[in-house]
């Protein structure tokens, strides 16, 4: 057999070169790609874990077993004050001393002024606000002593979570030696132990990190969202519907789809930009309010939620609507009766993870003011509040070491809210999906 | 009494307009004439006619009150101060006291007398809004009941009404970008009246914190955008050279190396990235890579700024990394499979082909994929918020400290609020320039994607 292309000997030793050196290129390519997934996934892992690492620790606290006296002395005149005077008067008795009082007891050889002061820093000062939430519960307490756990300060805590090492030199950790040895012998005496933190949970910002919980921003971003969906799901729905079903193909219904679809892409401070010149600015609507912080993110969400609508009313098949209209049903009547339910779930999955991501939006709050430091829990759409993603942002600038820890914190459940999300639906997507 | 009372009242007014019609039309087919429409569009035909007067009031209401009423309640003789900010304070002062949120001792008389005014004009114009709404809703249900007959084409007046709601809503979006533009360029109008736009469009000097008393030195501020435009510049590039080719080459691999089962592991890990909020990436740009960038340059004799361009950027990339690779994983896929059978045929080996049949025919969907990620870095706001600096430095060197146009928006527009200042003006000015920068590359890739995408079809 004649060969057709004498150049291309096979056989010879350059072609064999010039193959292996192919494969081997072939070969370095495929690492290549390796390596770049290999890459994202430590990313990954390395955000999921730093996270992790620091964070898990924000849900147990450190307390101190004190045995509290209720010294008479400090509640003078109290017992028998009529009744209307009497809550005030409990309220505003010296619950420090009681607390200073409880340590000094058990550490008689503290003297001086700066000495007291620093063993009384063991305690957080909210366990002032547990004495007296025990007292105005049962005012017989007076002149009784009971045991009490009550919350140490962030250091202690941080100490005790192995976060602070006594080799750094004294001036360089919030604790001095003195403070380290009452810590060791509190714990030896069985006085210290490490609860679940409830309060993390619970109560809303505070300057001093063992008091400073989530639960402002979790209603803050509550109501945030539940003012963004109630707008966000009819309109986008409707917007949806139209475009795909009704509007004829013309400049106008041009107009709007570039519109909408250049409207995804503008960053999200944009939005907060316009959220503070028209709400604030035109409107003068409270500032740090979620039915601010709701509108704006409203509209940033919109887009998403039409062109999801829209991919979902497409997915119907048409045989569905003639069918319908074959029975006499009205252009509008196929849509409300037939489409938009077979489109539901679709609609659905996407408005969840448009709301997803709306809860884990940050800058376009900042604009419109919730960076507030709010420490009262929000009741109403109205009130000044702040939301996850932003508490986060505050934690993360707070100087505080302890905040380290409250911020990851935040973040396991700002992650955890997500997650139920956006598996809920992936779960919406699998069990209702339906191949035509 | 508030504006839920008048939705209130919209609320029953349409549901008795409904359950009043339906009968009615019921009893007029029971009568034996045959309807045009099903009973229930007779009771929504009337629900309309007896809510929407009552919509149309609140509208009016939300559009005039905040600005009508403050006027209307000033009492005779009583005139707010002249000077902006002590005018505004003044109103501050009245709303609050009028909310009855705090009770200060201090307030002037004319203040408090505004403010009891202001409530009682309120009380009254809400009086006069739920009463305007009872009777325009009982007036308009009356008019539709007394049109219920049979030859009433009820469904079809009905549906013109709610495509007629369809089609506002999809028109919302309009609205948007219209509100945008124009509150951005009045603003940044206001803004140009100060600073001239060649001072801020080329400016080198960047330093907008006004002094505290306008006598002081520097209490102008500067405003020479050009560093900031310079360190975005230089955050959004070095995010791209982590996340195209690590986005690019990912999704290369997965969709012509990886078996069936890594990719169904490998793609929703990718996908995670893309759901972590911005905030944390930048926490975790502040925490974790900004002190090791930090530490391996002191190990490398390098000095790096603790907030150094390269870390933002770095975290940005990875970022990006599922934002390029989910578009170029289209782009790819959407290339023929002829081309590649082709190829394959003439005995290429895979990396082969990929390079140099698949990767070409499908630039521009990577390329307009790439157009959307710097747009995207660009207005990415927490992650340099968190790790990028605030001090405006015109540097091309990544370990330095650099500021991007988010970061002063951020940084000017939080805190202290005069609305009027140059300085808040400014943050408008950097955001319009912001907003038109990420328009045009965006309409530039969609135009490049639409343009080359069937050339193989």
């Amino acid at each position: 057999m004649i060969d057709p292309n004498p150049g291309a000997r096979w056989a010879s030793r350059e072609m064999q070169d010039h193959l292996r050196r192919r494969h081997r290129a072939e070969r370095r390519f495929r690492r290549a790609g390796a390596i770049a997934i290999g890459l994202a996934l430590v990313g990954l892992a390395t955000l999921l874990a730093s996270i992790a690492a620091n964070g898990w620790s924000a849900f147990r606290t450190t307390e101190i077993r004190l045995d509290v006296a209720f010294d008479p002395a400090l509640f003078e005149g109290a017992a028998d004050a009529p009744p209307g005077e009497r809550e005030a008067m409990l309220a505003g008795a010296d619950y420090a001393a009681l607390v200073r009082n409880a340590l000094r007891a058990l550490f008689p050889a503290v003297e001086g002024h700066q000495e007291v002061r620093q063993l009384t820093a063991l305690v957080s000062a909210g366990a002032r606000e547990q004495l007296r939430d025990a007292l105005a519960a049962d005012p017989s307490l007076i002149g009784a002593t009971r045991t009490f756990w009550l919350t140490a300060d962030d250091e202690v805590d941080l100490y005790q979570k192995g976060r602070i090492s006594r080799e750094v030199a004294e001036s360089d950790r919030g604790l001095s030696d003195a403070q380290l040895a009452w810590i060791d012998a509190l714990d030896a005496s069985g006085r210290m132990r490490s609860a679940f933190a409830t309060g993390f949970l619970t109560s809303g910002d505070s300057r001093e990190p063992e008091r400073a919980g989530i639960w402002g921003a979790v209603v803050g971003s509550f109501l945030t969202l539940v003012v963004t969906l109630s707008l966000v799901f009819p309109l986008g729905v409707s917007a949806a519907v139209y475009l795909e079903e009704f509007a004829r193909k013309n400049r106008l219904t041009d107009l709007i789809e570039v519109n909408i679809n250049n409207l995804a892409a503008v960053p999200s401070i944009v939005f907060g930009l316009l959220g503070l010149a028209v709400f604030l600015g035109f409107f003068e609507l409270p500032r740090s309010a979620p039915l601010v912080g709701g509108l704006t993110l409203a509209l940033m969400t919109l887009p998403t939620v039409i062109i999801t609508g829209r991919v979902a009313i497409q997915a119907v098949p048409p045989s569905i609507r003639e069918a319908a209209r074959g029975l006499g049903a009205s252009p509008l009547q196929v849509v409300l009766h037939h489409v938009l339910p077979l489109a539901m779930p679709g609609i659905l999955t996407g408005t969840i993870i448009g709301m997803a991501r709306a809860l884990g939006e940050t800058a376009p709050l900042l604009m419109i003011g919730m960076v507030a430091f709010v420490v009262d829990v929000p009741h109403g759409i109205r009130d000044a509040a702040t939301a996850l993603p932003v508490q986060i942002f505050l934690w993360a600038d707070s100087p505080e070491r302890a905040f380290v820890e409250k911020t990851s914190g935040a973040i396991l459940v700002l992650l955890g809210f997500l997650v139920a999300m956006n598996g809920t639906a992936i779960w919406l997507r699998r069990r209702f999906e339906k191949r035509w | 009494m508030s504006v839920l009372v008048l939705l209130a009242a919209i609320a029953v007014l349409g549901a008795s307009g409904f359950m009043l019609a339906r009968s009615r039309a019921l009893a007029v087919a029971d009568a034996g004439s045959r309807l045009h429409s099903l009973p229930g569009y007779y009771g929504w035909y009337a629900a309309l006619w007896s809510a929407l007067p009552g919509i149309a009031v609140i509208v009016l209401w939300l559009a005039a009150a905040p600005s009508l009423l403050p006027s209307l309640a000033l009492a005779p003789g009583v005139a707010p101060p002249e000077d902006p900010a002590q005018r505004e304070l003044f109103w501050n002062d009245v709303e609050n006291l009028a909310r009855g949120n705090f009770t200060t001792e201090d307030a002037n008389d004319a203040v408090r007398s505004t403010a009891q005014r202001y409530v009682a004009l309120r009380a009254r114009a809400l009086t006069g809004a739920f009463v305007l709404t009872v009777l325009l809703g009982v007036a308009g249900g009356a008019i539709a009941l007394r049109g219920i007959r049979p030859t009433l084409a009820a469904r079809v007046h009905v549906e013109r009404v709610l495509r007629g709601a369809l089609m506002l809503s999809s028109t919302l979006a309009v609205l948007v970008t219209i509100g945008i533009v124009l509150s951005l360029v009045f603003e940044t109008a206001r803004f140009f009246h100060t600073v001239s736009p060649r001072e801020f469009l080329f400016g080198t000097e960047w330093s907008p914190q006004i002094a505290m008393r306008a006598d002081q030195v520097a209490s102008a501020g500067s405003f020479g955008a050009v560093p900031v435009f310079v360190g975005t510049l230089l955050i959004t590039a070095i995010a791209m050279l982590v996340a195209v080719p690590i986005g690019l080459l990912s999704a290369i691999h997965m969709t012509f190396y990886a078996s069936a089962r890594a990719r169904d592991v490998l793609k929703p890990l990718l996908e995670i990235l893309a759901g972590v909020p911005t905030v944390v990436y930048g926490f975790f740009a502040a925490l974790v890579v900004a002190p090791a960038v930090r530490d391996l340059g002191g190990a490398l004799g390098l000095s790096v700024a603790s907030e150094s361009a390269l870390a933002a950027g770095l975290v940005m990339g990875i970022m990006i990394v599922p934002f390029i690779s989910s578009l170029s994983d289209d782009a790819i896929t959407a290339v023929p499979i002829s081309l590649r059978d082709g190829s394959f045929g003439l005995g290429a080996t895979r990396s082969e082909t990929i390079r140099l049949v698949i990767v070409p025919a499908a630039l521009p969907g990577i390329v307009g994929g790439f157009l959307l990620a710097v747009s995207r870095a660009i207005g990415e706001t927490m992650i340099v918020v968190m790790a990028a600096g605030l001090a405006a430095n015109l540097s091309f060197n990544p370990l330095d400290a650099v500021t991007t146009v988010t970061v002063q928006i951020v940084t000017l527009l939080t805190g202290d609020q005069e609305f009027d200042s140059a300085k808040t003006l400014a943050a408008f000015a950097l955001g319009l320039t912001l907003f038109v920068v990420t328009l045009v590359l965006n309409v530039a890739a969609l135009r490049i994607v639409k343009r080359y995408r069937e050339k193989y079809d």
